[in-house]
Formats: structure tokens, C-alpha cells, sequence
């Protein structure tokens, strides 16, 4: 048996712990040692059973009595097994914690490894792959019309976006155009997408530093959009709605109505928030110099998104690489410049507001027309001609058993997601199944340059600066 | 996205094309492609980000099964921010020998993304800090996004007990 853990540092108060060398190495003499460290500082009082009065199993006395690496694990010193791949041996005066994988703080299921120089963060390093389902597998199994469902569970707090990219990629590969209502129809659902994702952001953001209302007006307000998505998609998450031609359905009726209420509602709520945090001392105490990562990192690290326009380089793909005939709206991109988790919050501030400004654009002008391609190939015959036709009957039934085709080629396709840039590299071979979907998150290189962001900074901001990276797990593992 | 390039971007890839002979540069569906030899990759990188291509953006894997080239190929997608231009790096890569020349060194972001097609592909890249699995569990075996690891062969982790 090894020596007791020393694993507190700094002051303390009432007895000494006993010193290492007066505990002999074998024997009774090391269970009185172990079972005086427990006393100390688990059940915190000196006098032997006396917390086990307390709970039956006395004071979880077997923590004293076991391994020692679960005390030590508990207080947060080093622990060896055997999913731990340690960032390096730690130095002198420094210590290895797990953040996560369960931890509420890490929006998902990231894992942390943090090496402590008292509180500061000397190194840090991501782990990842918790959530990995295979994604790019199962869209090797799927047909290109079933592919939207498959990707829009990625990304599941921005659905519309995956839908989007894993379209517009396969309607270039097919070398179809889609008609200007499904276009601006696209438009509005997406950036009604970006607001609800960033409603999601700002409350998370606000409860991590300790603005625990956020958390109840984020999700309010979010609430108003996901119930203008189930009224459109008929669901409020992973919607499917977005497919290769076009959309699924025309909007419903009445929606010019729910548009109207929610940008009545939602800039007023977003009022209140500035309200609450812009000035706030303790939130801007807890953001303003945390996490910076400057604009050439970014780059370095594939950093894109609204991270990279708080560093001060305004690159919006909108603007860029425009899709979904998005330059025709007016629109700003907003940008910051200290890099910093401030700065993050103003920027998705503003493109919350810029993004409800597109909606009332597209609301104002939406085009009439189809809302899918009336090219055959992707689009089934109407079920009316079903019952005159039994070619449309075959065509129906072929394309939704084998799928269409999509010739041979490989197209690399990207969308402002609300995280950054969202892409899809697609490989074709000509079959009804694509031979290869890489989909590239922007959350898996946030979570990368998180080292960066982190390093040197104290162990208490990384919650603030992992919230303001805004990584969605489902993103990053896929 | 399919647009032409602006005047400074194609000055910029016809300086890649005379400083790298060997590079295929092209179009394909509206993106800009240069196919480079496996040992030309880290130079090739090197020079496109000096040119301007400073935003490392995506590296990914493909197993294309059967090709006269090689059966994996990896993708490399650079950004310039300024011109702006995409440019999209194709490098075959022979079976026999899965290797490719990391490019941690030269952007650093290609690091996660050097594991990811590591993990998924078995493809090793040479001189990178940390080569080990970053999506699937350590101790998995195989690599699952290559063409012959079929889908359904592997049992499920926490699927049942055995024998009841």
C-alpha cells in the first residue's frame, strides 16, 4: 500500500495533516494514517467516528479504506486508469483535473484535461468522440433524398443549416436551380435558425457566468421560433424540412401572422437582455479580457464564425460566397474587437438583430411561385397524377425506393452556420447514395482552438470562455 | 461559389502552378482544385499559405476502393479571407502504404482533423505531435469509414449481456 494522497494545497486551518515519512509503510500504522486524512478532510472533524454518527454508512468511511486514488480523484489530484491520457507528466508545482465528460458547464459531453498551476491553467486539452455515432457512415447508407435527415441531427440546435449545406451540395452536383420562393423561403427558415440558436447561446452563456435568469428568457423567447418551425416542418428540432429542390412544403397558413408576432416579441426580449448584461458589472467582470484568441489563431485554427468577427476580421460567408440568394436582403456584420467573450456576446447580439432584419425582409417579399424544382428527376410527380398515370406511379414509386441519381463528381460546399462555417464535402460516383460525406463542423475546430483560448487564464473563467466558444457536441462528434 | 476567380486569385494559383510543375491545378464544379504529389504536400501548403491562403479550413479522408492513383485520397481545403478564394487539395494515397506528411506544422488547426482521418481511415501522417484516435475509443480496432469495414460486423458496446 502506497502512502496516503497529499492532495490539498494551500492554507489551511485546525491540525496538520501527518507528515508522509511518519507513516510506516506496511501494516496497522498505515490504516491509522489513512484513516486520520479521511477524518481531516472528508468527514472534517478530528475525533475518530465521529461524522459516521451522521449516516449509516459512516461517512462513507470506505473512501479512507480503499484506494486511495478515489480520495485523491475526489480532491482533484492526479488519477491513472485507463481512459485518462494524461496531456503530459505534470510538473512540480502543478496538478491534472477531468473536467467532463459530465459536467453541466460543457453542453454536451466534452471532456477537458486541465493542468493547474494553482488556479491558473497552464495547458489544456480537448477530448472528444463521446458522442460519435458514425454519422458519415450512415450517410453512406442513405439515399441523397434521405440525407437530410441524417445531417440535420448534427448540428441539432441548427438544424435548418445542416438541411441547407447537405442540399445546396447535392443540387450542385445534380446542377439544378431551385425556384426563387423555396430560395428565400431557405433564407427565412435559416436565419429564424440562427436567432433561435443564439437564444440558446445567450441563455447558456448567461447561466454559466451566473446569470441564472438568461436561462429562463433565452429559452422563452426560443420558444416562440420553435413553434413557428413545428407549424412549418411539423417538428421542432430535426426537421427534414430543407431537401435537395427545394423544401418539403409551402409555408402554412398564417404564417405571415406568427412572422409578425415573433418580430414583435423576440428584438423586445432581446432588448431586455442588453438591458440585463451589457453593463452588468458582474457579467462584464466575468467576460471582458477572457478567452482571447486572436484573429491570425483563428485563422491558424480554422476559427470561423462569430469568434472570428469578435476578433475583428469581418468574413461572413453570406457576404463571401453568398447561397440561397441571400445578397439580395440587407444585412451588417457585425464584428468586435478584442477577441474576447464580451465581445462574442455583442457580436451574436447584433446578428441576432441582423438576422430578424433578413426575416422581415424575406416576409415583406416573398416570392411567389413553387416552393420545389419542377425538375422531375428530384421532385415526385403530384399525387393526383398518381391516379391517371402509371408512369407518374412508377416514377413515384422508383424515386422514393432507390432514389435518384447524382452524377459522378465531388463539390465542397459551405454555409454561415450560426457557430461559423459549416461545410460538406460530397463525393458522388453516380449512384443514389453519396460514396462519401465529410461534413465539416465549425464546432470540432472551436473545440480545437480551445488550448488556445484557455491557456494561462483561471480555472474559474473556463466555464465563460468554453460558453462563449458555443461547441455543440453533436457538431463536433457527429 | 462557382464564380470565376478575381484577377489576384488566379495570379495567385498561377504562381503555385509555376512553382509547383508537378500540381494539377483545375476547376471542378466551380472550385478551385490542385492535385499535388504526397511529397510535395507540406511544401505546397506552405507556399499557398505564404501566397495568401492563410485560413486552414477542412482535411478529410476518402476511400475511392479501386483507382489507378491510389485507393484513399486526402482533401485539404485552404481559405484567403482577402481575395476571397478557396482552393481544395487532393492527395492520393496508395494502400500499401497509408502515409501522408502532416501538416500540423505548417497550420495548426490540421491537427484534430489529421486524428479525425486517422481514426476513420487508418491514413498515418508523418511527424504529427499526437497521432491517436480522437473520435472512437482507444482500444477500437479497425478503421470504420474505409469501404470494406461493413457496417452492423461490429458488435455494440453496451448492447447486452453475453449469453442471455
Amino acid at each position: 500500500m502506497s502512502n496516503p494522497p497529499d492532495f490539498v494545497t494551500g492554507e489551511t486551518e485546525g491540525p496538520e495533516l501527518p507528515e508522509r515519512e511518519a507513516a510506516p509503510a506496511e501494516g496497522a500504522g498505515t490504516a491509522e494514517a489513512r484513516r486520520r486524512v479521511h477524518e481531516l478532510w472528508i468527514a472534517g472533524t478530528e475525533a475518530p467516528g465521529e461524522a459516521g454518527r451522521f449516516t449509516s454508512e459512516g461517512a462513507q468511511e470506505m473512501l479512507a479504506e480503499e484506494e486511495g486514488s478515489v480520495l485523491a480523484g475526489q480532491m482533484g489530484a492526479l488519477v491513472g486508469d485507463d481512459y485518462s491520457s494524461p496531456v503530459g507528466p505534470p510538473g512540480e508545482d502543478t496538478q491534472i483535473i477531468n473536467m467532463g465528460p459530465q459536467h453541466p458547464s460543457t453542453h454536451g459531453v466534452l471532456r477537458l484535461q486541465l493542468e493547474l498551476e494553482g488556479e491558473t491553467i497552464r495547458r489544456a486539452k480537448p477530448i472528444i468522440g463521446y458522442l460519435h455515432t458514425g454519422m458519415e457512415k450512415t450517410a453512406e447508407m442513405l439515399t441523397f433524398a434521405q440525407g437530410c435527415t441524417n445531417v440535420t441531427r448534427m448540428d441539432y440546435l441548427s438544424p435548418f443549416f445542416e438541411e441547407l449545406c447537405f442540399s445546396l451540395a447535392t443540387e450542385r452536383l445534380l446542377g439544378i436551380e431551385v425556384p426563387p420562393r423555396a430560395q428565400a423561403i431557405r433564407v427565412l427558415m435559416t436565419e429564424l435558425n440562427r436567432v433561435a440558436s443564439h437564444l440558446i447561446w445567450v441563455a447558456t452563456q448567461g447561466m454559466d457566468v451566473g446569470a441564472l435568469s438568461m436561462m429562463l428568457y433565452g429559452w422563452r423567447e426560443r420558444e416562440i421560433c420553435l413553434r413557428f418551425f413545428e407549424k412549418v416542418t411539423g417538428l421542432r428540432m430535426n426537421h427534414n424540412y430543407i431537401r435537395p429542390g427545394g423544401v418539403a412544403a409551402d409555408l402554412p397558413d398564417g404564417w405571415e401572422d406568427d412572422v409578425a408576432g415573433l418580430l414583435e416579441k423576440v428584438p423586445a426580449g432581446i432588448a431586455d437582455y442588453e438591458a440585463l448584461l451589457d453593463d452588468n458589472p458582474i457579467f462584464r467582470e466575468r467576460t471582458v479580457g477572457v478567452g482571447v484568441i486572436t484573429a491570425d489563431e483563428c485563422r491558424a485554427y480554422g476559427v470561423t464564425g462569430p469568434i472570428l468577427r469578435a476578433a475583428g476580421v469581418a468574413w461572413d460567408l453570406r457576404r463571401a460566397f453568398p447561397y440561397s440568394g441571400i445578397e439580395r436582403y440587407r444585412f451588417e456584420v457585425p464584428i468586435g474587437s478584442g477577441g474576447d467573450t464580451y465581445d462574442r456576446y455583442k457580436v451574436r447580439m447584433e446578428e441576432m438583430k441582423q438576422s430578424l432584419r433578413i426575416v422581415a425582409q424575406v416576409a415583406e417579399a416573398l416570392p411567389p411561385g413553387d416552393y420545389r424544382s419542377d425538375d422531375p428527376k428530384v421532385t415526385p410527380p403530384p399525387r393526383a397524377r398518381l391516379d391517371q398515370s402509371m408512369e407518374a406511379l412508377i416514377h413515384h414509386f422508383k424515386l422514393f425506393t432507390e432514389g435518384f441519381k447524382v452524377p459522378a463528381g465531388e463539390v465542397y460546399q459551405a454555409v454561415e452556420s450560426p457557430r461559423g462555417e459549416l461545410g460538406m464535402y460530397l463525393v458522388s460516383r453516380g449512384g443514389a447514395k453519396p460514396w462519401r460525406l465529410h461534413v465539416r463542423g465549425p464546432s470540432f475546430a472551436h473545440v480545437q482552438a480551445l488550448p488556445v483560448m484557455l491557456a494561462d487564464s483561471l480555472i474559474a473563467d473556463t466555464v465563460a470562455t468554453l460558453a462563449s466558444a458555443d461547441p455543440l457536441l453533436g457538431d463536433v462528434d457527429r | 461559389m462557382s464564380s470565376t476567380p478575381s484577377p489576384q486569385a488566379a495570379a495567385l494559383l498561377a504562381g503555385l502552378a509555376e512553382r509547383f510543375p508537378r500540381a494539377r491545378l483545375g476547376t471542378s464544379l466551380g472550385d478551385q482544385v490542385a492535385r499535388v504529389e504526397r511529397e510535395d504536400l507540406v511544401a505546397f501548403a506552405a507556399a499557398a499559405r505564404e501566397a495568401g491562403l492563410t485560413t486552414f479550413i477542412d482535411l478529410c479522408a476518402v476511400d475511392h476502393l479501386s483507382r489507378p492513383e491510389g485507393r484513399f485520397e486526402v482533401v485539404v481545403n485552404l481559405l484567403s479571407m482577402r481575395l476571397p478564394l478557396r482552393l481544395r487539395i487532393h492527395v492520393a494515397v496508395p494502400e500499401e502504404d497509408p502515409q501522408v506528411p502532416s501538416l500540423s506544422g505548417v497550420f495548426a488547426g490540421a491537427n484534430f482533423f489529421e486524428r479525425e482521418a486517422y481514426d476513420l481511415f487508418g491514413i498515418r501522417f508523418a511527424g504529427h505531435p499526437d497521432l491517436t484516435r480522437i473520435l472512437l475509443p482507444d482500444e477500437w480496432e479497425g478503421h470504420p469509414l474505409r469501404k470494406d469495414s461493413p457496417v452492423g460486423a461490429v458488435p455494440v458496446q453496451f448492447k447486452a449481456v453475453e449469453g442471455r
